[in-house]
């Protein structure tokens, strides 16, 4: 019981730094793909895992996101 | 729990922080544990998350659990997305915390331990984390929309101008002395040179790693980076005791700092996942890695604290920068008390993450809070070294004397214990060749956490730890330097852009070369001053830094104290308004002090006058003279931007000044633009936990 427990917490640990990080970017941006667009005929088709980088890394540094 | 006992334990966090601040404020003559400043500021935390930031958040802002957020309603699975608590407070404290509150507390130190640490718990709490919080919740309530765009909305453009040519100004002034804290850390420093040099190609191999041979896997990459730069570490010592080798990296401050303009250029061209993604990857790592390591070894060593508490530098004669106690203290440490900088970050990337409303008091007050824990460490850091070590090292050659029998008998004069041979041990046992006039801050705070770290777990190992703080301090420093130039790029192009529409885009060629060049020219121009400046740079570019950041504040705050006005909560404007009042009257102060004192070493026209004189009368030595005409052209040009900083604030001043008067008068003012209530569909549990 204790047990399962603790890797019921040290699984969502770990998956709140996979997204802190930036690793699991890519599958929710597929989610959301999946949920908002796959349903529409004419919706683009998903980026690739390396395309997705390049976009979210641009984004990610268009603007001031780091401080003093 | 029951209620009683939440009562009772708050009573006694109370009592406990009470007692660790009246022992820090009181205590004469005997050293102090540094214990005592992490419990009275843990404490103040404590009290002022769960009080004051608590009812802020209820009755000032009156936060509303039930309205979607912008992540919410304009989800795009990318720059819009509802996300866990958790993940934003960590990208929201990453992105506030670079070297700014390492800096400012070691440079405030010299008036002694108490009045930095006071400032940085009471600007804190009362100040920056009620701006990051009100700011954050501002920004979400508008779509997330950016301080500038804020100010010019519920203001007018008057205000919104100057947010963002304040904006620009201060990006320019941080970047110069960041470049310049660095150049002073590497200064016929092999080792430390060889290192901060190794973090490039390590940066941009990891970039090539998540671009191309592992898409993404951010993680997996940064720790093979993280790894290779604790190897550059090692490196860095085989190649200071190669004599070879060390030639190669053995330089002077100008050809630094010419390869660090050079450097700042290539970072704002190449791509950002070849250099600027990758270094910040690991810059943020070191960051929390050492951060936490510095906590645990204060509290495994609990060090005593040597600097008295007040020293007699108060009277604006002090070594590292001039100017008294009053206002120079509350500009000097900006990051750590009030940053007016971590507004824009409150203002357009976090609010467009937030899940829900709700969360506001914890990412932007507890961010804050952090932060300022991060500045009180530093404030350990430089005040557990001998005071006599401390001035040593921080003090330019232009105060105490370029020869180490001068510097010594001229600190140990101000009744500061330190002797040559005593220096000469200590920068051996760090593995330098001198540690006298490493002005900065980062060379004294490397000192310090050696020395925290190697009687925490290790003595033998003093070199590597201080290299290791080098490049820690370096590497973020290094970032912020290519982060800023880059967006000082880009707020370049949006402003060309509406004169001639190709020069506005970001992806044409000749437009990122010409803006970029003028952005560099910028800093690169004050660095160079800053590095042929005898008396250091520091004494000049830092309290400058200090009052662009402190203006930016102040106009986050009017912008802030303007919507409430206009929001009816006129009652309670006195949350932003009383810090607001208080930045107006030291940002002024400082300005008018740095721009019309006749102290050489306050006053930018009395120190051009001073220099002009001199020169004229030929008392400058050779190389003293050749730089002068530089030098007092410089001290000018100072004196004229502190003035525009201080028009500038005051003139958002009064514009959110009439905005109130004609709101509380019932005559028209600009509309609020706060989005209209939505109710939230999103089961945020998932999120939130």
């Amino acid at each position: 019981m204790l047990k399962k427990l603790i890797l019921k917490k040290l699984r969502h640990c770990w998956h709140l730094i996979q997204q802190l990080s930036g690793d699991s970017a890519y599958a929710q941006y597929l989610q959301h793909h999946a949920d908002f667009h796959a349903s529409s005929v004419d919706a683009p088709a998903a980026l690739s895992r390396k395309d997705f980088y390049k976009l979210w890394q641009d984004q990610k540094w268009t603007g001031i996101k780091r401080c003093c | 729990m029951h209620k009683n006992i939440k009562f009772i334990l708050w009573i006694l966090v109370g009592l406990l922080g009470t007692f660790a601040l009246s022992t820090i404020a009181l205590n004469r003559g005997e050293s102090i544990n540094a214990l005592w400043l992490i419990t009275a500021a843990v404490c103040i935390y404590a009290i002022a998350y769960r009080f004051y930031a608590a009812w802020i958040a209820a009755k000032v802002l009156a936060i509303d659990e039930t309205r979607a957020t912008p992540a919410e309603r304009l989800d795009n699975g990318r720059d819009f997305m509802p996300t866990n608590k958790w993940v934003v407070f960590g990208h929201h404290f990453a992105a506030i915390a670079g070297p700014g509150p390492l800096v400012g507390p070691t440079l405030a130190a010299q008036f002694g331990y108490l009045p930095g640490t006071l400032w940085i718990l009471i600007g804190a709490v009362l100040g920056g984390a009620v701006q990051d919080m009100v700011t954050l919740f501002f920004s979400t309530r508008r779509n997330g929309r950016s301080l500038g765009q804020m100010a010019r909305d519920e203001i007018g453009v008057i205000g919104g101008t100057a947010a963002l040519i304040g904006t620009f100004l201060i990006m320019i002034i941080l970047i110069a002395v960041l470049g310049l804290v660095v150049v002073n850390a590497m200064k016929h420093s092999p080792w430390a040179t060889s290192t901060v040099a190794a973090t490039i190609p390590i940066a941009m191999l990891i970039g090539l790693y998540m671009r191309h041979i592992r898409p993404g896997r951010v993680m997996e990459a940064s720790a093979i980076g993280v790894i290779l730069l604790l190897l550059s570490v090692f490196a860095g010592g085989w190649i200071d005791h190669n004599e070879t080798l060390r030639v190669y990296f053995d330089h002077d401050g100008l050809p630094l700092a010419f390869a660090i303009i050079v450097y700042g250029f290539a970072a704002a061209v190449l791509p950002v996942w070849l250099l600027l993604a990758p270094r910040d990857y690991l810059s943020t790592y070191m960051k929390l890695g050492t951060v936490i390591l510095l906590a645990v070894a204060i509290v495994i060593l609990r060090p005593d604290i040597l600097m008295p508490a007040i020293t007699q530098f108060t009277d604006g004669t002090g070594p590292i920068f001039g100017g008294k106690l009053f206002p120079f203290v509350f500009i000097t440490i900006a990051c750590g008390a009030i940053s007016g900088f971590h507004a824009l970050i409150a203002s357009g990337t976090t609010p467009k993450l937030l899940a829900n409303e709700r969360d506001i008091r914890m990412i932007g007050y507890g961010a804050m809070l952090l932060e300022s824990f991060v500045a009180i460490m530093a404030m350990i850091a430089a005040t557990v070294l001998e005071p006599g070590v401390f001035f040593a090292i921080n003090s330019p050659a232009g105060v105490v004397g370029k020869e180490a029998i001068d510097a010594v008998a001229k600190i140990n004069s101000w009744g500061f214990a330190v002797s040559v041979e005593q220096m000469s041990q200590l920068a051996k046992d760090m593995g330098e060749s001198s540690l006298f006039a490493r002005t900065g801050g980062a060379p004294s705070l490397a000192v310090g956490m050696a020395s925290i770290f190697g009687n925490a777990f290790g003595k033998g190992l003093l070199a590597l730890w201080y290299h290791f703080a080098i490049m820690f301090e370096a590497i973020f420093i290094l970032t912020t330097l290519d982060a800023g130039t880059r967006v000082g790029r880009f707020m370049l192009q949006d402003m060309l852009g509406n004169f001639n529409k190709k020069l506005g885009e970001t992806s044409y060629m000749p437009s990122v070369l010409f803006t970029s060049s003028i952005v560099v020219a910028g800093w690169g121009y004050f660095l160079y001053i800053g590095v042929i400046d005898p008396n250091g740079g520091v004494n000049i570019l830092w309290p400058l830094f200090g009052i662009a950041n402190q203006m930016l504040a102040a106009i986050a705050l009017c912008v802030a104290t303007g919507i409430l006005v206009k929001n009816g909560k006129l009652k309670y404007a006195w949350v932003t308004g009383l810090p607001l009042a208080w930045l107006v009257t030291i940002t002024t102060t400082a300005a008018y002090l740095k721009v019309f004192s006749d102290d050489v070493r306050v006053g930018f026209f009395a120190a051009a006058n001073d220099l002009s004189t001199k020169l004229a009368a030929g008392l400058l030595p050779p190389e003293k003279a050749a730089v002068a005409p530089q030098l007092i052209f410089n001290q000018h040009l100072d004196a004229y931007l502190t003035l525009f900083f201080v028009a500038m604030l005051w003139i958002v001043m009064m514009d959110m000044l009439i905005v109130c008067t004609r709101r509380i008068a019932g005559k028209p003012v600009l509309p609020c633009t706060e989005v209209a209530h939505t109710e939230s569909q999103l089961n945020n549990a998932w999120v939130r936990d």
